[in-house]
C-alpha cells in the first residue's frame, strides 16, 4: 500500500466472515496504530449490519503479492490447460452434456 | 502501492491498448493494473470529492442528533450520521489503493485544496431539514451513485455497493420523518415545506453537477465542455450517465412521492410531458446551477472551519495514539522474537486464508 | 408515541411489561438507570463530528446507539410500572430538569477526550458489572434486558480500557490529560453506588440486586486499568450526590433544554 508518513497510523487490510460457512472476506483497510486499534476501527465501520462472525485485520505491508511484471510467469501455467475441466472429457451418461441426468 | 516502473513509449501502447480492452469488455480496473494517469488522477479527485462529501455532510444532521424529537429518531439520525462517516472512511480506504494517503486528502481538504459537494454549504435550520436532507439529497445520491456500483475501478465499484445498500435506508427513512410531520399538525407541515422549498434547489442542482447537455440547459458551448468531460469520464467507465440524464431520472422520482406528502416541489414548471415520458422541470442551467451554489461565504467556511477545528482539537489523541503504538510495537517485537515458533491459538489456519 | 410508530423488530431492546400496575420501587429504580443511559447518550451525541479521528465519530456513535437504545427500554418498562402508563419520549421529553434521576456523572460536560475517556471508563466498568447482575434477576424480562445491555457495556468498556491505556502511555500531554481526566470525574462515582430505601426492599426482596456491594470489584477493575496505563486511581476525595433525587448540576438545565427543544416547540406534534 501507500508508504507510511513518519509516525502516521499504519493501513491494515480487513477481513470480515459474515456468516457461518463463508471464508473470510476481504472488505478494505483502515488506518489504525496498533492491532487492537485496528480491530476496533474494522468492527465499527465493517460489521455495523447483518451478524458477522469474526473479523481479521493484517497489515497492509506484511501482504505480499506477485508485482505486475511477474505476472504472466505466475499465473501462465493457469491457463491452456483444458484438461483441468470436466467438460474436455466424454460426458458420463448417454445423454451428453445437455443430457437431463447432468446436474 | 509499488512504484511504477519506467515503460518505453512502445511498451505503454501495449498496457494502454490492454487497459483499453479490459474497460471495452466491461472488465474491472484492479489496484495492481497499469493505468493511464489520467485515469488514475480522475478517479483520485472523485473518490476523494465523494468521500470528503460524506465527512462534511455529518454536519448539517449531526448538528440536530442532541434534538431529535423522539428516542425512535434520534437512534435513526445517529445510525445515518454513523453510516456517512462509515461511507467516508470506505471511500478514503479505495482511493489509498490509487496510492494516495488519507491524511493527505483530509489535510488537502482542511486546506481548501479539495472540495466536497457544495449541497452541504446550507444550513440545517429545522428539524424538518434532516428529513428533506434524508429524502432529497440523499436520494440524489442514490440515483447518482447506483451506476458507481459498476464503474471501472474494482475498488471503487465495491466500496460504493456498500454505500448504496446502506443508502437505501437513508432514503426510506427521510420520507417516513417527512411523512410524520405532514400527517402531523399544521406547523409541523409548515415546518416540512419550508424544508422542502430551501434544500430542492441544492439537490437537484448540486447533487449532479452542472449541465453537461443542451437538452440539459447549458449553451452550446458549455454542453460542448462538460460533454467533453463527461464523455472522457464515460469512456473510461467511471461515469455511465450524463449530469442531465441522472437528473431527469431523480426529478420522475420525487414528484410522485411529494404528491403522495402533499408537499410541493419549489419549481412551477414541473409538469408530466407525455410525448418524453418524463416531468419537465425548469432547466438547471448554469445561472440556476451557481444560484443553487449559494454564497462561498458563511456555512462554506463554517463546514470546513468545523472539520478543522475537530481534527486541531484531536491531534494530542493521535499524537498519543502513535506514540503509544512505538513503544507497544517495541514491546510486542520483543516478546514475538521470544515465541517466534509459537503460532498464535488464533491464528487463522490454511484452509481459510 | 414512538412505541407505535416503531416496528417491533427495530426495537433493540424489548422490554415488554405487563398492564400498568403500580411498582413505584422498580420504576424509580429502572427511570434512574435509564436517565443515566439517556444523559450520557446524548453526552457523546455532542462528540459527533468532533472526534480526534473520523474512525473515533464511527466508535463514539456506536456508543451512544447502545446508550440510547438501553435508555428506551429502561424508560419504556418504568413507565408502565409507575402506573402513569407514559411512553419513553413522555419521560423523556415531558419532565422538567428536577424530575430527572441520573447521577451527575452522567451529565458533566464532555471537556476533552481524556475526560469522556475517563468517565467512559469508570460507567462501563460499573454497567458491565450491574447489567449483568441484572441477567440474573427473577423478572425475565428486566433479565433479558441486562444479558444483552451487558454484552454491549463490555465493548464500551474494551474501548474505554484501550484509549485509557494508551493516552496514559502515550505522550507526556496525553499521559497529564488522562490523569486530569480521571481526577475530574472520580468524585461523581460513588453516586453509581449509592442505594436508597427502594432500592434496599428491592434488593431484600430479592427481585433487583443492589449496586452497591459491586463497589469493590469495580474499583479492583478499574484500578487494574488504570495501573497498566501507568496511572493512579485518585485518592480519596469527596462525593458528589443529588442526581437521584433530582438536584443537578447548573451544566443540566442547557442540556435538557436542547434535547426537548424541538418537540416543545411543536406542541401535539406527531414524530
Amino acid at each position: 500500500m501507500s508508504p507510511t508518513r513518519e509516525g502516521a497510523p499504519a493501513s491494515w487490510e480487513v477481513f470480515v466472515r459474515a456468516r457461518r460457512g463463508l471464508a473470510h472476506q476481504h472488505v478494505g483497510s483502515v488506518r489504525a496504530t496498533g492491532p487492537d486499534a485496528a480491530l476496533a476501527a474494522a468492527r465499527d465501520l465493517y460489521t455495523r449490519r447483518g451478524d458477522p462472525l469474526s473479523v481479521w485485520v493484517v497489515r497492509s505491508d506484511a501482504v505480499h503479492t506477485a508485482s505486475p511484471d511477474e505476472r504472466d510467469p505466475y499465473f501462465a501455467g493457469a491457463r491452456h490447460k483444458p484438461y483441468r475441466y470436466p467438460e474436455h472429457f466424454a460426458p458420463l451418461t448417454e445423454e451428453g452434456p445437455e443430457g437431463e441426468h447432468h446436474q | 502501492m509499488t512504484a511504477p516502473t519506467t515503460t518505453s513509449a512502445a511498451d505503454e501502447g501495449d498496457l494502454l491498448a490492454h487497459f483499453d480492452a479490459l474497460i471495452a469488455a466491461g472488465e474491472t480496473i484492479e489496484p495492481r493494473d497499469w493505468m493511464p494517469d489520467g485515469y488514475r488522477r480522475m478517479l483520485v479527485r472523485q473518490i476523494a470529492q465523494h468521500a470528503h462529501s460524506e465527512i462534511i455532510g455529518m454536519q448539517p444532521e449531526g448538528a440536530w442528533l442532541t434534538r431529535a424529537p423522539s428516542l425512535h429518531r434520534k437512534s435513526v439520525l445517529i445510525a445515518k450520521v454513523q453510516d456517512e462517516a462509515g461511507h467516508g472512511l470506505y471511500l478514503y480506504s479505495a482511493a489509498e489503493t490509487l496510492g494516495v494517503d488519507r491524511a493527505d486528502l483530509l489535510d488537502a481538504l482542511h486546506r481548501g485544496q479539495q472540495r466536497a459537494s457544495a449541497t452541504f454549504n446550507h444550513p440545517a435550520l429545522t428539524w424538518a431539514d434532516t428529513g428533506a436532507i434524508a429524502w432529497l439529497t440523499d436520494g440524489a445520491a442514490v440515483i447518482n451513485q447506483a451506476p458507481l456500483c459498476r464503474t471501472s475501478y474494482g475498488p471503487y465499484a465495491r466500496a460504493m455497493r456498500r454505500v448504496c445498500q446502506e443508502e437505501a435506508f437513508h432514503v426510506r427513512q427521510g420520507y417516513d420523518l417527512m411523512r410524520a410531520l405532514c400527517e402531523g399538525t399544521p406547523e409541523q407541515k409548515a415546518m416540512a415545506q419550508d424544508a422542502v422549498d430551501r434544500w430542492w434547489l441544492p439537490a437537484v442542482a448540486l447533487m449532479f453537477g452542472p449541465p453537461d447537455t443542451e437538452a440539459g440547459g447549458a449553451d452550446v458551448r458549455t454542453a460542448a465542455l462538460g460533454a467533453q468531460v463527461s464523455r472522457r469520464a464515460m469512456a473510461w467507465g467511471v461515469k455511465r450517465h450524463t449530469n442531465d440524464e441522472l437528473r431527469q431520472r431523480f426529478v420522475d422520482s420525487c414528484v410522485p412521492q411529494a404528491e403522495r406528502l402533499g408537499l410541493v416541489l419549489p419549481d412551477p414548471a414541473i409538469r408530466w410531458n407525455e410525448e418524453r415520458g418524463h416531468y419537465d422541470f425548469t432547466p438547471v442551467d448554469w445561472d440556476t446551477y451557481r444560484r443553487a451554489l449559494g454564497e462561498d461565504t458563511h456555512w462554506a467556511r463554517q463546514r470546513i472551519a468545523h472539520r478543522r477545528a475537530a481534527h486541531e482539537d484531536g491531534a494530542w489523541v493521535r499524537e498519543a495514539a502513535s506514540a503509544y503504538a512505538a513503544t507497544a510495537s517495541a514491546y510486542a517485537a520483543a516478546t514475538h522474537a521470544a515465541s517466534a515458533y509459537a503460532p498464535a491459538e488464533d491464528a487463522p489456519r490454511g484452509d481459510d486464508a | 408515541m414512538s412505541i407505535t410508530s416503531d416496528a417491533p423488530a427495530a426495537r433493540p431492546h424489548p422490554l415488554p411489561g405487563g398492564p400498568p400496575a403500580a411498582d413505584p420501587d422498580l420504576a424509580r429504580h429502572l427511570l434512574r438507570l435509564g436517565d443515566d443511559a439517556l444523559v450520557l447518550g446524548q453526552r457523546l451525541c455532542q462528540w459527533i463530528t468532533r472526534a480526534p479521528t473520523i474512525d473515533e465519530d464511527l466508535a463514539l456513535s456506536n456508543i451512544a446507539l447502545d446508550l440510547i437504545g438501553h435508555a428506551r427500554a429502561l424508560l419504556t418498562r418504568a413507565g408502565r410500572l409507575d402506573g402513569t402508563g407514559r411512553t419513553e419520549d413522555d419521560l423523556a421529553y415531558g419532565r422538567t430538569d428536577r424530575e430527572f434521576t441520573n447521577v451527575l456523572l452522567t451529565e458533566l460536560p464532555n471537556g476533552d477526550f481524556a475526560v469522556t475517556v475517563a468517565r467512559q471508563l469508570v460507567y462501563s466498568h460499573y454497567a458491565v458489572l450491574y447489567y449483568g447482575s441484572l441477567a440474573h434477576c427473577p423478572d425475565p424480562d428486566l433479565a433479558g434486558f441486562g444479558a444483552r445491555a451487558a454484552k454491549e457495556v463490555a465493548y464500551h468498556r474494551l474501548h474505554a480500557d484501550r484509549w485509557t491505556v494508551t493516552l496514559g502511555r502515550g505522550t507526556e500531554e496525553s499521559a497529564r490529560r488522562m490523569r486530569d481526566g480521571l481526577e475530574r470525574v472520580w468524585p461523581y462515582t460513588a453516586e453509581l453506588f449509592e442505594e436508597d430505601e427502594g432500592l434496599r426492599r428491592l434488593a431484600a426482596s430479592g427481585r433487583v440486586p443492589s449496586p452497591a456491594p459491586l463497589r469493590e470489584t469495580w474499583l479492583g477493575r478499574v484500578t487494574e486499568v488504570v495501573t497498566r496505563a501507568g496511572l493512579t486511581v485518585p485518592g480519596p476525595a469527596w462525593s458528589a450526590t443529588g442526581g437521584r433525587a433530582g438536584l443537578h448540576t447548573e451544566e443540566f438545565g442547557p442540556l435538557i433544554a436542547e434535547l426537548q427543544s424541538v418537540r416543545r416547540q411543536f406542541p401535539g406534534g406527531t414524530w
